[in-house]
């Protein structure tokens, strides 16, 4: 439990650090690539839960698929001069955005205070193959089939979608 | 009392575990760290040997020694950096490279489990460990590791191309980005055949698998091992798909700035990278490390390594071979050749599976190569046909069009 805990510390101050790191930096390169640091500190989280199976997809398909085509727009626009003298096209946001985090502070003050946290905080000891392949793959293809059918057709719809918008018209 | 020899005694079990695991790690590393130099002269002597050249032949006999030599000469050249680099990742950027391509091999099975008294354990660094009072199983999922390991290579080079402040290398960068991201799909979808008739994604049980039935699933899945090679080939930036480096249009590519050990560093990733695809090939398609029957748990790792090196060597001979291809060519064989053909594979061998589930696999060997083949040709055909026809419709309705505007 304690080493658990001591591995919960570090590598939630890294995905902190990170998350923040990804807001502040002035390149859009670097902070694409906090992001990758702050997607591998998750994938950690998962495998601190006996998640792997979850820990492996968030590295093969964020960190390794989605954050590379994020790094190839962003270097294909080529920001890092335009950035200085941006406008901020929805002034609303910056007040919103206050808001929300002020009602995300008073929620996790709250929280720790009350002692529900503690309470949340202990639980029910899984199984040896909890998390792998195998026992999630049993559930999505019974429990959850309808939902997983519906996420392959969403992404078949995407990929049209795409595969339409970015033809050439030939007429 | 008690509860405090037991619990010693399980502090101790856990010390063993670490240690076993430590000699193992230091042990399998060791020997692939010693792959690098071993294939770069083999490489050389090769693909000299296809040439009719004599290939390195001054430093040691044969010129053994030659690896050696070179790495020498790398260390102590002056490690340049350009005035416009961006310092910190074009550091980092080799070592982005080097280190996924270190750890994928990590999960691969060498051999067999070795019996020491109690304990027993697999010639694998993240295999399994069995030992009085605990039981760590083999690392689930092996695959998808290599799979995101290999994903994570591209940001090696592309921000290695991006950080040098060179066209060269930035061009270079975005030709390997937009390669890899192309060639990692028919990579994953071919090995998926492999994983359904296994019914694992251990990489070991893969093993296991074959040896169970009886068969090596190149036969069964020779559609699968093709497409696998050939994207990893890609996948890996080697020859003829060396697009990110081809020297006539880009000087060196993404590494055109790197001197010294970094550019040392992208070499020897570019061959570790070799052995991962190879390796993973071997396991998934040739049996592993097992060649008759379960045999000499010793002696496992030579049959790992005899199979590896012949899949190597296929790959040097396609290397000394085949001429560079045009980048459009190159997407076109990702996009419109391999995947299909990975994903009839999949289709068929899924559809064998399900309708003959106990049937032998020669049956599913015959059938899935034939029908992937004949499935693609047909699509090809069907697809072909409708692009034909639109192009002869276009001009007439381009005249009609332009007959309107005019009236």
């Amino acid at each position: 439990m304690a080493a658990e805990l001591v591995l919960f510390v570090i590598l939630a101050v890294v995905a902190v650090a990170t998350a923040v790191a990804v807001v502040v930096s002035k390149n859009p390169v670097y902070a694409v690539l906090f992001l990758v640091i702050n997607f591998f500190a998750l994938a950690m989280f998962y495998i601190v839960l006996a998640a792997q199976f979850i820990a492996f997809l968030q590295i093969l398909i964020y960190a390794g698929a989605i954050m590379v085509l994020f790094l190839f727009v962003v270097m294909m626009l080529n920001l890092t001069g335009a950035i200085e003298n941006v406008q901020d096209r929805l002034p609303l946001q910056r007040r919103a955005a206050v808001v929300l985090a002020l009602v995300l502070i008073v929620e996790a003050g709250v929280i720790a205070t009350t002692g529900a946290f503690r309470q949340a905080a202990v639980p029910a000891p899984v199984g040896g193959n909890f998390g792998t392949s195998g026992p999630i793959g049993a559930k999505l293809f019974s429990d959850y089939l309808l939902p997983f059918e519906l996420t392959s057709v969403l992404l078949l719809i995407a990929m049209v979608g795409s595969v339409v918008l970015t033809r050439r018209r030939t007429d | 009392m008690e509860t405090e020899a037991l619990l010693s005694g399980e502090m101790r079990e856990y010390a063993i575990y670490f240690v076993v695991k430590l000699i193992l790690t230091i042990l399998v590393f060791t020997l692939w760290m010693l792959m690098v130099p071993f294939l770069i002269w083999a490489e050389r002597k090769v693909v000299a040997d296809i040439q009719i050249r004599l290939g390195p032949n001054r430093v040691g006999p044969y010129g053994v020694l030659q690896p050696i030599a070179d790495a020498i000469k790398l260390v102590f050249k002056e490690d340049i950096t350009p005035a416009l680099a961006d310092r910190w990742i074009y550091t980092l950027a080799p070592a982005m490279l080097m280190v996924p391509a270190f750890l994928a091999l990590a999960v691969i099975p060498i051999g067999g489990a070795i019996h020491i008294g109690p304990r027993s354990f697999a010639i694998q660094i993240m295999g399994f460990y069995k030992g009085p009072g605990l039981y760590v199983p083999e690392l689930d999922a092996g695959i998808l590791l290599v799979l995101a390991l290999s994903s994570l290579g591209v940001y090696g080079i592309v921000l290695s191309g991006w950080s040098s402040a060179n066209k060269y290398s930035l061009l270079g960068g975005m030709r390997s980005s937009a390669q890899m991201i192309s060639y990692e799909l028919p990579l994953g979808v071919a090995l998926v055949g492999a994983l359904l008739l296994a019914g694992t994604l251990r990489l070991d049980g893969l093993v296991q698998a074959q040896a169970a039935r009886g068969i090596w699933f190149i036969i069964p899945q020779f559609l699968g091992f093709v497409v696998f090679l050939l994207s990893g080939t890609a996948e890996v930036n080697r020859a003829p798909f060396d697009l990110p480096e081809a020297e006539q249009e880009l000087i060196g590519g993404y590494h055109t700035e790197y001197s010294s050990f970094r550019f040392a560093m992208f070499y020897m990733a570019e061959y570790i990278n070799m052995v991962t695809i190879s390796a993973v090939a071997v396991t998934f398609f040739i049996g592993g490390y097992r060649l008759f029957a379960n045999g000499f748990a010793w002696i496992q790792p030579i049959w790992f390594a005899l199979k590896l090196v012949a899949v190597l060597y296929f790959l040097m001979w396609v290397r000394g071979t085949f001429p560079r291809v045009r980048f459009d060519q190159l997407m076109r064989m990702g996009w419109k050749a391999s995947l299909p053909i990975a994903l009839f594979n999949l289709l068929i061998t899924a559809v064998a599976l399900t309708f003959f589930p106990r049937s032998n696999t020669l049956v599913l060997s015959i059938a899935s190569p034939v029908l992937a083949v004949v499935g693609f040709f047909a699509l090809s055909y069907v697809i072909a046909e409708r692009l034909a026809r639109l192009t002869r419709e276009r001009p007439r309705r381009a005249t009609e069009r332009c007959g309107a505007e005019v009236r």
